[in-house]
């Protein structure tokens, strides 16, 4: 985001990227069967279903040889990085949610965490720009928990979703249209979805939003984008005058340390990578890295809590076979719809919706297979009986920070290019665990109103009671830098300018305060806008 | 509404003359489907024609991983079985690749004729079909564990090559089809869903 604005804006901008180039007719696996590759989308010994199976858009993994990180004991922290330029935008499920005037003003409203330094009115002509710029499909609703955006027309429902629908509406849930980074019409000279369902593939029409595709190729028509790829930054280095003046970075094709100058540097490797850089720039002035003065650099981190269930409706046996795919995601969500009233716990989250009878894949018939045992003709009869009556949900909801969650550098080891590398701490508190509760009562409610058995089955005790995934597990970690108008408890300003040094910027996930039940991309994205804006100002008046 | 599954390839063509008007893509849909074309047919080329050679297991035990796929999805009066869909080249090519897979199918398939050996005197393939579904019945469910210990591993490993031989299956073109699954194509309109029957 940060280097179209910087570029459009007139200044010359040098990207440094960890990973490859894409090259999405190559790469993206788009209308591919699972019988066209020799390991079906399990990956080679079948260690792809991990990581979201085979199909998957390039370079995005929970390991990454040579690139390690560890987990204090108990924490068991995951963390998804993709290594390829335009990142995760290339895998994310575009699922684009602006926060609510209230997720700015948190402290205020419950006493719990921070308030934001900024208004949601200072970010909401930048949601404006990103999603009249990128495509986002979506209804005005006039729901408080979630703000109206400007919106493409959304895709009319598949049967599971009407029917999700008719169930919700009899429990006064709200059920409304999904808010998604696809184009249901041509748009700013992309075309319009072909509806293959296959978003997280990578599109080779860009008809869904990936940085890769929609905001480098106007960034490098400008003549004055410069990227480099295999190079991983090191350490910002520090001139005497107490600015940054260049990153160095490990060349991964030669594995040389190699350094470019800059008079401003705009630090975006997702909220932990970047942490991880601030912390790794040890200077004279700055010995605990650079932004960490007042040691808040890997603080406060959070991701979504995440809790996941399934059910089987009988009254979709029926349904004659036809194209379910759609767009690459749901085509109805539930907001938040619990805000105006008391809850066991704070805060809240939203239920994303799947199921129905998608492309036949690797585990799709797991569930099936414990459920029923034995073999033979029966069980084939079974799995076409079943097959497309599924219907699951995602809840996916706000994590307060709290002070056992955090990384830091690991005191012992560094990756294979010799930069230290990260520790985890993450615990979830009883916050969250009341919420994944709250979900699992949520989802059970849904599927039974539409007259469908419940197969989820969850703990209250253990490591993960009533589901909860792992932290790290919904990709969703943000706060590791977060912005504040007070520099002792934050590391940035209201515009993603580090407290410490003026012509340092984080414009990923680190700056964000609270983690609300939205999915951080589009806010991410308006805050780097609108940090860009600020940097073209600045540059103007010869302040950096 | 007027949908109908044109051929991919068409739809390509269409989106590639489409996208040459001032798109900021770089990109050629038609090249990238000629690119996938080209890696499936080179893949089926390094096949050597006709008979299957296991890469991990040995030529008995790949037998009898036949033979248990089979058993597992068979065909049946509407499709195909495992073996024709291509499971058991899945699974040997996994097993291949996984030293936990290897644990689990490879010493899996050697329990079975160590068991079969203990109850009947022979391996499982040289057993008669009826000793080989009283194997199976007694492996294919939990509950036969808890009432016979001696069948735990036998039961996981059932449980672990039911699982992949579904998986096989089900991503295969026939298993796709016994689904009747009907979708991977791109469509001008998405036309939401079919009436619900009553």
């Amino acid at each position: 985001m940060a280097a179209k604005v910087l570029t459009e804006g007139g200044l010359n901008v040098v990207m440094l990227e960890a990973g490859p180039q894409v090259y999405p007719e190559k790469d993206y696996k788009m209308l591919m069967w699972p019988y066209e590759l020799p390991h079906r989308g399990a990956g080679v010994g079948g260690r792809a279903s991990e990581d979201f199976g085979e199909f998957l858009a390039p370079n995005g993994a929970w390991d990454i040889e040579g690139e390690p990180y560890t987990s204090a004991p108990g924490a068991n922290f995951r963390w998804f990085r993709s290594r390829i330029v335009g990142g995760r935008t290339n895998h994310w499920g575009r699922i684009a949610l602006r926060f609510a005037p209230v997720d700015f003003q948190s402290k205020t409203r419950d006493g719990l965490g921070d308030d934001w330094p900024i208004t949601y009115e200072d970010l909401a002509p930048y949601y404006d720009k990103v999603e009249s710029y990128i495509g986002v499909f979506g209804t005005k609703e006039n729901v408080s928990s979630a703000p109206d955006g400007v919106f493409l027309p959304p895709p009319k429902p598949r049967c599971t979703e009407i029917l999700i629908k008719k169930a919700c509406d009899k429990l006064n849930i709200t059920c409304i249209p999904a808010r998604l980074a696809i184009l249901t019409k041509a748009h700013n000279g992309r075309l319009p979805c072909h509806y293959c369902g296959q978003c997280g593939r990578g599109c080779t029409t860009a008809s869904n939003f990936s940085s890769s595709q929609v905001l480098i190729p106007p960034a490098m028509a400008t003549g004055k984008l410069t990227l480099i790829t295999g190079a991983m930054a090191r350490e910002i280095v520090m001139s005497k005058d107490g600015k940054a003046e260049a990153v160095s970075y490990i060349d991964k094709a030669s594995k040389t340390e190699k350094r470019v100058y800059a008079k401003a540097i705009v630090v975006a490797a997702s909220a932990c990578e970047s942490a991880r850089l601030l912390l790794n720039s040890k200077s004279t002035l700055f010995p605990d890295g650079l932004g960490n003065s007042t040691g808040n650099v890997g603080k406060y981190l959070t991701d979504s809590v995440g809790s996941d269930g399934w059910g089987e409706i009988p009254a979709l046996e029926k349904m004659p076979p036809h194209n379910h795919d759609g767009v690459g995601g749901m085509h109805y969500y539930v907001p938040w719809w619990k805000f105006d009233r008391k809850n066991d716990f704070p805060r809240g989250y939203h239920i994303e919706l799947w199921g129905g009878r998608d492309m036949p894949g690797v585990g799709m018939f797991d569930g099936l297979c414990r459920d029923e045992e034995g073999y033979g003709v029966q069980l084939k009869r079974r799995a076409r009986q079943v097959y497309g009556t599924t219907v699951g949900f995602s809840g996916r909801g706000e994590m307060i920070p709290n002070p056992e969650t955090y990384c830091e550098l690991d005191p012992d080891r560094v990756d294979q290019w010799g930069i230290p590398i990260l520790r985890f701490h993450f615990k979830w508190s009883e916050y969250e665990l009341r919420q994944a509760k709250d979900m699992q009562e949520t989802f059970k409610s849904i599927i039974e109103m539409m007259g469908g058995t419940y197969k989820t089955k969850t703990r209250i005790d253990g490591q993960y009671p009533f589901g909860i995934l792992p932290g790290g597990k919904i990709i969703h970690e943000v706060g590791t830098a977060r912005m504040g108008a007070d520099a002792r408890t934050s590391v940035l300003n209201g515009y993603c300018q580090t407290h410490d040094v003026k012509n340092v910027f984080v414009t990923d996930g680190a700056p964000l305060v609270t983690n609300p039940d939205k999915n951080p991309t589009l806010t991410i994205m308006a805050l780097s806008w609108r940090a860009s804006e600020y940097i073209l100002d600045e540059a103007k008046k010869g302040n950096i | 509404m007027s949908i109908q599954g044109i051929s991919r390839r068409d739809v390509l063509k269409t989106l590639a003359m489409s996208a040459a008007g001032g798109s900021v893509l770089q990109v050629i849909p038609l090249e990238a489907a000629e690119l996938a074309h080209q890696m499936v047919k080179k893949q089926k080329a390094a096949a050597p024609a006709g008979r299957y050679s296991p890469k991990y297991f040995t030529p008995k035990q790949y037998e009898t991983l036949i033979s248990l796929c089979d058993t597992i999805i068979p065909k049946d009066e509407k499709s195909g079985g495992a073996v024709e869909a291509g499971a058991p080249e899945f699974i040997d090519l996994l097993t291949s690749e996984n030293e936990e897979f290897q644990g689990r199918l490879g010493g899996g398939l050697m329990w079975l004729d160590t068991y079969c050996i203990d109850h009947y005197g022979k391996t499982y393939m040289e057993c008669a079909p009826e000793q080989r579904k009283e194997v199976a019945d007694l492996i294919a469910y939990r509950k036969n564990a808890k009432a016979t210990p001696e069948l735990h591993q036998g039961v996981a490993f059932f449980a672990f090559l039911r699982n992949m031989t579904c998986d096989g299956f089900y991503t295969s073109k026939i298993g796709i089809e016994d689904l009747q699954y009907i979708g991977n194509v791109t469509r001008s309109e998405w036309p939401g869903c079919p009436p619900l029957p009553e």
